[in-house]
């Protein structure tokens, strides 16, 4: 029997938000569920706002000389779409895998600091629009004494120095006006946002496994977590560093970057790459996570070598600190760095190796179901390995030479995050959609979109290697006639918007299966891990009680055993065991404290961008509202307890105290 | 009917494939069709890689596929056998990638250090980044120029480079690989052109608004050419120009309007240090201008003269608002620039 439980109203800077469904109750949540959820959303659309942007560089490449963008709105896009795509959309959906899924794989009702968790993504929203808040107030232009022949359009009005902000070329004398600075301060506040969760998640992980959860009874896709979350945690302080000097030297005339001061334009390079290159594997690892656990399902069988493919995923994470002047190959490096960083880079395809070939061992002699998610882990797997294998060119410095700063980069690196990561994002989202919605997802729609979107994307950045190699440098706003490189961009452009119309299917696809889409049973997959045996959607409390982990893999093992030959085989009892595990995620038999919403982190996490804009305007009013909000949230969060006092209508009002804070 | 579909699929793919290599072919920019020995080596050595990674690609992609067709799942086919991993494989899969790897980092590391190496009886010349286009100085010969880099064939060029404002990346894909311009400090690059042809030259990394269009020309000439092109470099330009003809209007225009402000012509009018834009002592002879945006002819002189920055935005050349008269009579003036 569920008890009905009822907080009892109390009195803190505000009174505690009681919602439980509506705007409200979302705005306020502290649910690892909804805000993973919320995360996806906002992600989702800043991945689409990122889209748009690349098809604007793709109308404008389309032919040589062209004039349909100006150079300064051309520069601000492909630096807009840089920044969105790697901050504001592949981490944060990312993160929205973090936030649903780590605390069900490991059989836990909530993350460790929930409240942390709410602040993480509110402290997200309030950059990403602080960020985009530029091409309102943004002003950007020609680098001091320069001149040009019309005005800068607002869509020209964001930061134009590259996602990469190459100083001095980013410094206030070649990029006068704030755009740069919303890029530099935009970034640290959605630095901010993960490390909160970063640390929020180091913990859960070393804290909050159920009983039974050893380290090594651990999904795959949690690893990866725990191997994301420590690559945020030693990363991002390096370019929140390097980002506090630009904004430095921007604001207020230091010059660590800036040669006439004695600085040294190369010293960002190094900060920015050293933080860059793990950036990378934070894009790409949370992917690997997710295809390890979505072939081991639909090829019913276990993950071949899983601590190869966990030490695999750590040693990437590791040498990824080491590689970052594979980036600088061309720029002021001696050769005995040069030859340094390119061995490096080749010994961290090894690792990465290893993971494709557990990958093809794991599909290997199993019994393949070729839906939506399995499609595009397969896919993943094969055009991760091109961009793996272009990515094996780079390491070979003097060939790199030729390659850095042209289109043969940015199909590698496409190939890599695109054909790497995005599909490992979207085999995620198709996998654990009826866990999320309780509804199963159009397979035919599914299927439609994998293969609009394999062929776009080939067509989209196939033909790149060939414009790199032929000669076609990146951030280029134009291109002439005699470099023959025509017709290849026309064709690219062509399959960027085969691209635009695969998004659309697969939009399509959610909004309808959402509302229309079949009851999901809660375990369509016959899947491996504990998060399938919970009702589908998710009960708000997860596990009606915590599970206990017997073995790698152990929701299987209760469904599956071996027969002499090695084969699974179902053990008697399974329908039983499965509809009894139902009965009891949906009818919790004691009393289930969560963790009550609160304001307190949105109130936080909005006093930052005031702070951001109190810097580059030099207002001390937004400065003031900046900290009143960062006190009001930092007090009455301090004061207020995690959950609420409960009263049950069994109980006398003061019978229990609950005591637990965050 | 079978073989004809077959046939017809492999005559398309041949169609292609010529025509991804004709495409090559007339690129000015071809980073695979190397011209000196530098480029050659670079090029050598990423044909070696690339067909170990063809390799590698087709066993891989082999392998997935193979897996998706013969493991796809069917109705009678019986539970898959619970393989855990299998440790000998997964060494082996180690340690061949190594071996792979290995035998791809000796050759780097050698041309690593053989590029980098000053070669002997080199000729020096200075590169110096400006936004947007590379200035060019002869230390030996005393000689400054802009855009087009002039080298006498079959002889070791060493580059030594540096920025006067932001980052820039020189690259003549046909004989090296890029290399940085740097504020405040300098680098190096050996350009070798094994014959007299002209290269095109383009700054690879992001250098602000108009990135796109600082491009460049390397004109390889035969010895000797080389020989009288640096003796006629070396001359001032004629400031005897008789006072009835356009050209001397022209000049009084150069010297009146402006230009001056930044532009220097040898024996009309000299500045010391630092130059801001380019020399056009000899600007006549150079077959580009603007950054080697623009071919040298009276119509793109036109339309530079008239607004810049409609050109190349963000530039430092200010609209000088001439006339129609004023224009015609400095492109006059330009022209005699030999």
């Amino acid at each position: 029997m569920t008890k009905i439980i009822e907080p009892k109203k109390q009195r803190n800077l505000f009174s505690r938000p009681s919602s439980e469904t509506g705007v409200w109750s979302w705005i306020t949540t502290v649910d690892h569920k909804r805000i993973g959820i919320m995360y996806g959303y906002a992600a989702f659309f800043f991945l689409l706002v990122g889209g748009l942007e690349a098809l604007l560089l793709r109308i404008q490449l389309s032919q040589p000389d062209n004039n349909f963008l100006s150079a300064a709105e051309y520069n601000a896009m492909f630096t807009m779409h840089g920044t969105t795509m790697i901050f504001l959309a592949i981490m944060p959906i990312s993160a929205a895998f973090f936030n649903y899924l780590l605390p069900l794989q490991i059989g836990a009702r909530d993350v460790a600091f929930p409240r942390l968790n709410a602040l993480s993504f509110w402290i997200f929203v309030a950059g990403g629009l602080f960020l985009y808040s530029t091409f309102l107030f943004g002003t950007a232009g020609a680098p001091e004494g320069g001149y040009l022949d019309e005005e800068v359009s607002r869509l020209a009005s964001a930061p134009n120095g590259g996602w990469f902000g190459y100083q001095p070329n980013a410094g206030l004398r070649y990029s006068p006006g704030t755009a740069m600075d919303y890029w530099a301060i935009g970034l640290q506040i959605l630095g901010i946002a993960s490390l909160v969760s970063a640390f929020n998640f180091i913990t859960t992980i070393l804290n909050m496994r159920t009983k039974g959860m050893r380290l090594m009874r651990m999904p795959v896709f949690t690893w990866m977590t725990f191997a994301v979350s420590f690559l945020l945690a030693f990363s991002l302080p390096i370019i929140a560093i390097a980002l506090f000097f630009v904004t430095f030297d921007r604001q207020f005339g230091t010059t660590f970057f800036l040669t006439e001061g004695g600085g040294d334009p190369v010293l960002w390079q190094h900060l920015f790459w050293l933080f860059g290159h793990p950036e990378v594997y934070i894009l790409i690892l949370p992917a690997f996570g997710i295809v390890s656990e979505v072939l081991p399902t639909f090829s019913r069988k276990p993950l071949f070598g899983y601590p190869a493919i966990v030490f695999a995923g750590f040693g990437i994470a590791f040498i990824g600190f080491g590689v970052w002047a594979h980036h600088m190959f061309a720029s002021a490096i001696s050769p005995v760095a040069q030859a340094g960083f390119g061995l490096s880079t080749m010994i961290i395809a090894v690792p990465t190796g290893v993971k494709i070939f557990n990958w093809l061992g794991t599909i290997w002699g199993g019994k393949l179901t070729l839906n939506t998610p399995m499609l595009f882990a397969l896919g993943f797997i094969g055009m991760f390995v091109i961009g793996g294998l272009s990515g094996v060119t780079h390491s070979v410095v003097p060939a790199d030479t030729q390659q850095t700063d042209t289109y043969y980069i940015v199909a590698h690196f496409h190939y890599v995050l695109f054909g790497g990561a995005l599909f490992g994002i979207f085999s995620g989202l198709y996998f654990w959609f009826p866990k999320v919605w309780g509804r199963m997802y159009n397979e035919t729609m599914g299927k439609i979109h994998f293969w609009l979107m394999l062929i776009g994307f080939n067509v989209t950045f196939g033909p790149m290697h060939w414009l790199g190699l032929q000669g076609q440098v990146r951030r280029t706003w134009v291109y002439a006639e005699e470099t023959n490189l025509g017709f290849w961009n026309l064709i690219v452009t062509i399959g960027a918007f085969i691209l635009a119309v695969a998004i659309l299917v697969f939009m399509a696809n959610w909004i309808y299966s959402r509302r229309k889409g079949e009851k999901a049973p809660f375990d369509p997959w016959d899947a491996r891990t504990i998060e399938w045996s919970i009702p589908s959607p998710t009960p708000v409390w997860n596990f009606s009680k915590a599970p206990e982990i017997k073995s790698l893999d152990d929701f299987w093992h209760q469904k599956y055993g071996e027969d002499e030959d090695g084969r699974a085989v179902r053990r008697e009892g399974t329908d039983e065991l499965l509809l009894k595990l139902e009965e009891e995620g949906l009818n919790p038999d004691e009393e289930i404290h969560l963790p009550s919403p609160s304001y307190f982190p949105l109130i936080l996490a909005f006093g930052l961008p005031f702070l951001g804009y109190a810097v580059i305007y030099k207002s001390i009013p937004l400065a003031l509202i900046g900290v009143i909000l960062l006190l009001i949230g930092g007090f009455g969060w301090g004061t207020e307890p995690l959950e609420e006092e409960f009263e049950t209508s069994e109980e006398t009002p003061d019978a229990k105290k609950s005591s637990t804070y965050e | 009917m079978q073989i004809k579909k077959f046939l017809k699929t492999r005559h398309l793919m041949l169609c292609s494939f010529l025509f991804i290599t004709a495409c090559i072919e007339n690129a000015p920019l071809d980073s695979l069709s190397p011209a000196g020995p530098y480029a050659r080596t670079i090029d050598d050595l990423f044909w070696l890689t690339f067909w170990i990674a063809v390799v590698i690609f087709f066993i891989v992609q082999g392998a997935l596929l193979f897996s998706v067709f013969y493991f796809k799942d069917s109705p009678d086919k019986p539970e898959p056998k619970q393989i855990h991993g299998n440790n000998f494989l997964e060494i082996l899969w180690t340690i061949i990638p190594v071996i792979i790897l290995a035998s791809i980092a000796v050759p780097t590391v050698r041309t690593i250090f053989d590029l980098a190496r000053e070669p002997e009886d080199a000729l020096k010349i200075e590169v110096i980044g400006h936004q947007w286009w590379f200035e060019y100085k002869y230390p030996d010969f005393e000689i400054t120029t802009a855009n087009v880099l002039v080298i006498p064939e079959d002889t070791p060029i060493r580059l030594e480079m540096w920025s006067n404002d932001v980052l820039h990346n020189y690259w003549v894909p046909k004989l090296n690989g890029k290399r940085y311009l740097v504020p405040g400090q300098k680098t190096y690059l050996n350009l070798h052109a094994d014959n007299a042809e002209e290269f095109w030259a383009q700054c690879g990394e992001y250098c602000g608004l108009s990135h796109s269009k600082m491009r460049g020309r390397v004109l390889s000439l035969s010895q000797s050419d080389f020989d009288s092109w640096v003796i006629n470099q070396q001359k001032n330009a004629a400031n005897d120009l008789d006072q009835n003809s356009l050209a001397y209007e022209g000049q009084q225009v150069y010297l009146n309007a402006g230009c001056t402000q930044c532009h220097v012509i040898d024996g009309v009018w000299d500045v010391q240090g630092e130059q801001i834009a380019p020399n056009l002592t000899h600007f006549g002879i150079r077959n580009v201008f603007a950054g080697a945006a623009l071919k040298n002819n009276s119509e793109n002189l036109t339309k530079w003269l008239a607004n810049p920055a409609q050109i190349k935005p963000g530039t430092f050349m200010p609209n000088l608002e001439l006339t129609e008269r004023e224009i015609k009579a400095l492109i006059e003036y330009l022209g005699t620039l030999k």
